[in-house]
């Protein structure tokens, strides 16, 4: 089930220069170092969220990411309405945002090494999935065929998109027909889970890696941890669902800091790629 | 197989709702039924011929019940589907398949008995049927989590379902779960992993898999034994991403507007198969399936029986390219924001409500609405 959207970020909220409070541990942190640190708190070691613009500077050799599908937008075909017009919502996102949808995909070289690349975006109605980010997911899969390269998906969603409603929730098999496809054709798929992956993209792409690693305290779960909660009647044991939860019950195979991502990415691609 | 098939409550209807199992909107039917029995009773005992007025009220009662089911909304489609005495599998497991062997345990954990898997004979085809089991009695219900799989009930379908494929079986998947189940056992022993999984193989199983949703198809829960080559909806059965009341809870925030919730989801068989996200409706009996189960499982039977007799005769590279296809090409509801182009096209929709129910019978009518080619995604290229 999709979480609840969180509070969308703005580019804006780190200028350039000032102070700001790391949300781990409430410790100053001085911006430019944050950035620096790829944001990524100096004392606790908390990995704030990334929008996909960031984490794909992060990632790739700089200048290297050349978009596809860039403009897909979803045509409401529910005709939806919560407290306002999806189609509104949608508008309202992409206006703060700056994107299209929850998710970039392309093609992007990683310390040389070419790759499909997809990340989402959590400030995107918390990268929820309808029917753009699944067919962006699925031509990325596809390419990564044609193009014989390895794919490489960033995740972090709170699952499929409410507001498409049925047309979400196929999604999940689409993704996953296609990454059976890729498989057959003996490519690569490294996933990257970040906070937080849940729901639907968790029983989807995400967890389908050939390779799965995670950024630490990562949320990744099916679940929400208040519906658990309700269902069993009972607090949830400390850590539970996060990446180092997942990491002891042999459901990721590494947990890396997102400073040894490139290298790490790099590294399994030479053991893996053709 | 209609034999096979007890009419236990043909033309018995007016026993078929009464107690507990009486929901909101069929009050007017319960009185009209208690005064058909009376009348009954009245004429066993004073021996007068009461046949004209007990006749009259069956008419008034059958008018209603085709008014009343024929303009169900989506909240009462809802409560239909999840009405106590709807057929669950066991009871498609007596009447519908022949020579059951139900096969047991995921081989790594332990045998989830909210998934029952097993070879059996449908209309005469040998096939294996995979589907959630709800439960029957407290006791079973309780064993069986009220329908909600664990992780290793979807590591047990997917293996057997892979013994299907060694040996040629076609897969018949029965869905009726709220979802998976929520709980620290599933999240600790994989439910995602364990779902993404069987979505990815059953893209590729190579053999003809037929999905039916017979009660309730809860979201991830249900997709993860819900990928083939045909999916079908029981008329008054519901598919949704989310329940009406979680969606409520969330988007709504609070949990009283399920049924503004349940309208918005779309997730009736009709409005589903208006998106092609469904191939095929299956009728249900006047009435909803709990007051004819006998009727509604011949149904489910005999739409089994034409669709597993098409699906053999598909050789199985063109049967997985369809699948593909069918997967790839759903739910594309996208355009470019630069060049809109033509949405995808949407299907009209077919004669429904009155037309369907009284095809109730007759399985044609649930075939008529095949999947037309897939829809035109615009997507521009790059």
């Amino acid at each position: 089930m999709p979480l609840q959207p969180a509070p969308i970020e703005k580019k804006t909220d780190i200028p350039e220069g000032v102070w700001l409070r790391c949300e781990g541990c409430g410790e100053m942190l001085y911006t430019r170092e944050f950035e620096e640190m790829l944001r990524v708190c100096k004392v606790c070691h908390h990995h704030h969220r990334l929008d996909a613009r960031t984490r794909i500077k992060q990632l790739v050799d700089e200048g290297t990411f050349e978009e596809f599908l860039a403009d897909l937008v979803s045509t409401d075909p529910l005709q939806f309405t919560d407290r306002i017009p999806y189609k509104e919502r949608l508008q309202q996102i992409q206006e703060q945002s700056g994107e299209k949808e929850a998710i970039l995909v392309g093609k992007a070289y990683i310390k040389g090494r070419g790759v499909i690349l997809g990340v989402m975006n959590p400030a995107f109605i918390m990268a929820s999935m309808g029917a753009v980010v699944g067919e962006k997911v699925t031509t990325a899969a596809e390419r990564a065929v044609e193009d014989n390269l390895p794919l490489v998906l960033v995740t972090a969603s709170g699952g499929a998109r409410m507001q498409e409603g049925m047309v979400s929730l196929v999604q999940m098999a689409k993704t996953s027909a296609a990454l059976a496809k890729l498989d057959d054709a003996g490519g690569l798929y490294i996933t990257v889970l970040t906070d937080p992956t849940t729901a639907g993209v968790a029983a989807s792409f995400a967890m389908l890696g050939d390779v799965i690693i995670s950024e630490p305290k990562a949320m990744v779960g099916f679940a929400g941890p208040r519906v658990i909660a309700n269902t069993i009647k009972a607090e949830l044991p400390d850590g539970f669902q996060t990446a180092e939860f997942l990491l002891e019950r042999g459901f990721i195979d590494r947990i890396v800091e997102r400073k040894e991502l490139r290298s790490e990415i790099a590294r399994l691609i030479d053991y893996c790629g053709k | 197989m209609a034999d096979t098939i007890v009419n236990s409550s043909a033309g018995n209807g007016n026993t078929a709702v009464s107690g507990s199992g009486l929901l909101e909107f069929e009050k007017p039917l319960a009185r009209i039924e208690q005064e058909i029995a009376q009348l009954e009773a009245q004429q066993q005992t004073t021996g007068r011929d009461l046949s004209e007025p007990i006749g009259e009220l069956r008419n008034l009662l059958r008018g209603m019940t085709r008014e009343i089911y024929t303009k169900l909304t989506a909240w009462e489609t809802v409560q239909v589907a999840r009405h106590p005495r709807r057929p669950i599998i066991s009871d498609y497991l007596r009447f519908m398949v022949k020579d059951f062997v139900e096969l047991h345990g995921d081989r790594t954990f332990g045998d989830d008995k909210a998934m029952v898997c097993g070879f059996g004979r449908i209309a005469g085809h040998k096939v294996m049927l995979v589907g959630h089991n709800k439960g029957k009695d407290t006791k079973e219900k309780i064993a069986c989590h009220f329908g909600c799989a664990h992780p290793e009930g979807y590591r047990k379908s997917l293996l057997k379902m892979k013994l299907a494929e060694k040996f040629n079986l076609p897969i018949v998947c029965l869905i009726d779960t709220q979802g998976a189940y929520p709980g620290i056992g599933a999240e600790e022993r994989g439910i995602s992993q364990a779902i993404a999984v069987n979505l990815l193989e059953m893209s590729r199983l190579k053999c003809p898999i037929v999905c039916v949703v017979i009660g309730e198809g809860g979201s991830g829960g249900a997709l993860g034994i819900g990928v083939g080559d045909r999916m079908a909806l029981l008329q008054h059965s519901f598919y949704s991403v989310i329940s009406p009341e979680g969606c409520a809870a969330i988007l709504f925030k609070t949990g009283e507007q399920a049924r503004r919730a349940a309208e918005s989801l779309h997730l009736t068989a009709n409005e589903l198969l208006k998106l092609q996200i469904i191939d095929d409706i299956i009728p249900e009996p006047l009435g909803g399936a709990h007051r004819r189960p006998d009727e509604t499982i011949q149904a489910v039977d005999q739409y089994l029986a034409k669709t597993l007799r098409e699906l053999k005769r598909v050789r199985i590279d063109t049967l997985l390219k369809r699948r593909y296809n069918r997967l790839r090409t759903v739910g594309s509801f996208f355009e470019s924001a630069n060049k809109p182009a033509t949405p995808p096209r949407i299907r009209k929709p077919k004669a429904q409500g009155a037309d369907r129910l009284a095809d109730a019978a007759s399985v044609d009518g649930a075939s008529k609405h095949r999947r037309s080619p897939a829809p035109v995604a615009a997507v521009e290229s790059v």
